[in-house]
């Protein structure tokens, strides 16, 4: 598989991971060639997070060889790797937002003057290198600049300026166009481009099948953790990429939905924000699922926070089975039925020091204030016998793996946190249940296990509202799909009429290819292929 | 996956430390393990016990109430101002008194919290200030020395109920209020929530500024009640009574295991520590430690038990790597 053209300056051999029982990483064998761009693709969960990881010495491998320059290394430290030259970017940079971007350029390496013993950093210099090295990678902003000012795409700049300053000979790029916009893209393949032609060798990995073609060289797709298949960009074509990804066939991931529309729960006119969305009307049906898709930072999250009455700068009407009401906190959404499963699980969902119990009793501690006033307590006394009898139903009703239900919450894999978040709010019986990016970051099995909860959820009469990035997801489970695109709804689809390059059209604002047949979109998302 | 982390008991290694010092002690000095000295320890413990479980449901909060120990005195002088005014005034309407007042200037730091989105420790900081200030308006500067203090409230710290003095029962009254509160209410429930992960406590409907409120009002209702048995014990009321006494509070609940960083810590843990800083401060007279190094040692020996609880607990946070793994690759459950 190596270019003829350079030996690699990276070279991974027969490498092994195993965390406890799990075998992350079973052999994978990577090249890395200067003035290459390597595309690393595979599904969530098929080892590419484990691998950057060991490349940039936060895991240790058990077992293989890292070659550089065709001399054997350890990676033992994080610095040590980036001693080494082999610098990640990662999807959402982590930068220090009080300083410029001159110091977060050359932080913990800052250029120094002055005598032994007394010495003081060279700001001049400093800036005068920062500003020279960021206008290499095209960023039209002064190094002077503050990080907190800056946009998301103009820190991947700071990053790659950083690598660039330190001499980078490897780049890793952790899906580095996950949060852009589609302009930002475009300029984001010129430094792409730009740090090819300086010689450094890219490992490139994204889920976006464009990308893969307008960016990469040559290709490595990992499953389960081992390299399964190589070769040229120029000679793959998606629906190969696609079935080397997935390779095994999970039999139906998505269920059949069996449930049938009954009548209006929620009616939602005119919920609008100054800032953030504009004009939603939409209506919820009893036993339905209404997908809201788009692209990130569509507005769709902040949407459903105002429906919880988490952002208090939205205006709107909301009618709950005919009766108009007014959501100043959550408690009010909670009060009348509503139930939201955040997007970010380790910040806005679970409490990871309290045990899977507590977590679960939360949000139906319940008082006076709330419907089902009390259900776990017992006069002035919390119900240990309630709240545990909850904890138990819970836990064999999504079947949640877990040792007991006093096992702290961090002690559970990502799947079933998200379970257990999800079932503190079926503690309350809500009536309509929100669920944002349900399945971000959680691995096949435990989606299909999601997937099978929201059917179910439907089928006993609740109303459910979709929120997700993954087309395959909203195409195949949800009644109807609401389109939000910069915060406006601009586009609805019936199950039935769901096409889903429209639907992309619509959420990227392009007008969808008019080629038959030919220039077929493929959904973003891991399981794109099994979908079809 | 899944196996509960293994985890040393904060409250075991603090309880064998303290039995280590008292047994130490006693062995230089056989005094240290009478009856006699374990009652004077109690004595001086049941004050920085009430503060302390009045602390402790800030703490879990991610606040802090530096004006503790000025409400304390502030709340002293009034009942002791009231006592010479008032010859005439029954007990209860002291400890009413007390309580209420503390409660007010509590419920006004809670105020000022969430009113206001102001950090904890600046409010209080400032409030310590005013609150101190105000004793000198409300006395002028003079001190209500001995013969002016109330005899019902010197009474209070030397009557016995069933052979223990009345500030056990008070502690002990207060100790299992704040049990039940944490443990068994979902108030108390909440507080912990919302010190563990405030976002997520906020999504969950929990009311948080009334719970806030709720945690700085007891802890000063609570100083109230320690500044009435202060000025009863001492049988003095002045401006800078039990100044910077603030920081012996929070010292004994980090010490006991309540976490500045919010969401952790026990009424138990606590007591512990109350107990820790009780044992030492009656231990260095005994063994003939010079005075002047006193203050000095129970700082040293105060780390050296912080030192030692945060290496128990380092052991627990060290199996994120793995479960970060874990999630990276998925596929195990």
């Amino acid at each position: 598989m190596t270019s003829k053209t350079h030996s690699p300056v990276l070279t991974l051999r027969g490498l092994h991971k195993r965390f406890g029982p799990t075998h992350a990483l079973r052999g994978v064998d990577l090249d890395l060639v200067p003035g290459e761009v390597l595309a690393l693709i595979g599904e969530n969960g098929a080892g590419k997070s484990t691998l950057v990881k060991i490349l940039t010495g936060v895991y240790r491998p058990d077992e293989g060889e890292i070659r550089l320059d065709g001399e054997r290394r350890r990676f033992d430290r994080a610095q040590q790797a980036q001693e080494l030259g082999v610098i990640a970017v990662h999807q959402e940079t982590v930068m220090f937002d009080e300083l410029s971007a001159a110091e977060n350029i050359f932080i913990g390496r800052q250029p120094m003057r002055g005598f032994p013993g007394l010495r003081y950093i060279d700001w001049p210099r400093m800036n005068r290198e920062a500003q020279q090295v960021l206008d290499r990678v095209g960023a039209r902003f002064a190094a002077t600049t503050l990080v907190r000012d800056l946009s998301l795409a103009q820190r991947h700049l700071i990053e790659i300026a950083r690598a660039l300053s330190q001499q980078a000979r490897v780049v890793i790029l952790d899906e580095p166009t996950a949060a852009l916009s589609q302009s930002e893209i475009r300029d984001f393949y010129g430094i792409v481009r730009g740090l090819k032609a300086a010689g450094i060798a890219v490992l490139f990995i994204t889920h976006k099948f464009d990308e893969l073609f307008a960016v990469c060289d040559r290709y490595v797709v990992l499953r389960d953790g081992a390299s399964v298949g190589h070769g040229t960009m120029s000679e793959a074509d998606e629906p190969g990429l696609v079935k080397l990804m997935a390779g095994r066939t999970i039999d139906k991931i998505y269920p059949s939905i069996a449930s049938v529309p009954g009548e209006v729960v929620m009616q939602v006119r005119g919920l609008s924000h100054p800032t953030e969305f504009d004009g939603l009307n939409f209506d919820l049906r009893r036993g339905e699922i209404l997908g809201f898709y788009g692209l990130v930072g569509a507005g769709r999250s902040e949407a459903m926070l105002a429906l919880m009455g988490l952002n208090p700068a939205a205006t709107g009407e909301i009618t709950i089975e005919g009766r108009r009401i007014a959501i100043r906190e959550p408690a009010d959404a909670i009060a009348a039925g509503l139930a939201y499963v955040p997007e970010e699980r380790q910040r806005q969902g679970g409490i990871q020091q309290f045990s899977v119990r507590h977590n679960m009793s939360l949000a139906a501690l319940a008082g006076p204030r709330r419907p089902g006033a009390g259900r776990l307590s017992a006069g002035a006394w919390l119900s240990a016998r309630r709240e545990s009898a909850l904890a138990e139903r819970m836990i064999e009703r999504l079947a949640i793996k877990t040792e007991s239900q006093h096992t702290p919450l961090s002690g559970l894999s990502g799947g079933n946190q998200q379970k257990v978040v999800i079932a503190k709010w079926l503690g309350l019986d809500p009536r309509i249940v929100i669920l944002d990016e349900p399945t971000k970051g959680i691995d096949v099995g435990a989606k299909q296990a999601v997937y099978q909860l929201i059917a179910e959820m439907v089928a006993q009469g609740l109303a459910v509202i979709l929120v997700s990035s993954e087309l395959p997801e909203v195409t195949h489970l949800a009644h109807r799909v609401i389109v939000m695109r910069r915060g406006r709804q601009v586009a609805e689809f019936a199950h039935e009429h769901i096409d889903a390059e429209a639907v992309v059209a619509a959420a990227s604002g392009l007008q969808p290819a008019p080629s038959p047949g030919g220039g077929r979109i493929v959904p973003p998302g891991p399981l794109a292929e099994l979908a079809a | 996956m899944t196996r509960a982390p293994l985890r040393v008991p904060r409250e075991a290694l603090l309880a064998l430390i303290v039995l280590g010092i008292v047994l130490a002690v006693g062995a230089r000095a056989p005094v240290f393990l009478t009856l006699r000295n374990a009652l004077d320890v109690g004595n001086d413990s049941a004050i920085l016990v009430v503060l302390v479980m009045g602390q402790i449901p800030v703490l879990l909060t991610r606040g802090v109430d530096l004006s503790v120990a000025s409400n304390l005195a502030l709340t002293g002088m009034l009942c002791a101002l009231a006592g010479k005014a008032w010859p005439g005034l029954p007990l209860p309407a002291f400890l009413l008194m007390a309580v209420g007042i503390g409660a007010l200037l509590g419920a006004a730091n809670g105020w000022l919290i969430t009113r206001f989105f102001l950090p904890s420790i600046v409010v209080t900081l400032g409030t310590m200030s005013i609150y101190r200030g105000a004793i000198f308006v409300a006395s002028g500067g003079a001190w209500v020395s001995d013969q002016d203090i109330h005899p019902l409230i010197k009474g209070l710290p030397r009557d016995t109920l069933l052979g223990l003095p009345a500030p056990w029962w008070v502690a002990a009254a207060v100790v299992a209020g704040m049990a039940w509160l944490l443990r068994w209410r979902r108030e108390g429930r909440e507080l912990y929530a919302y010190g563990g992960n405030a976002v997520a406590a906020n999504y969950a409907g929990i009311p948080i500024r009334g719970r806030l409120t709720m945690a700085y009002t007891i802890s000063g209702a609570l100083a109230g009640l320690a500044g009435l048995l202060w000025v009863g014990r001492y049988s003095i009321a002045f401006t800078e009574l039990a100044s910077g006494y603030e920081l012996t509070v929070i010292a004994a609940c980090v010490i006991g295991g309540v976490s500045i960083g919010g969401g952790v810590g026990t009424v138990g843990g606590a007591l512990l520590g109350v107990l820790f800083i009780g044992v030492i401060n009656a231990a260095l007279p005994v063994i003939q430690v010079s005075p002047f190094w006193q203050q000095a040692i129970a700082g040293f020996v105060i780390l050296v038990s912080v030192m030692l609880n945060s290496r128990a607990q380092r052991q627990a946070g060290r199996q994120i790597l793995e479960r970060d793994g874990g999630l990276a690759q998925g596929g195990t459950t």
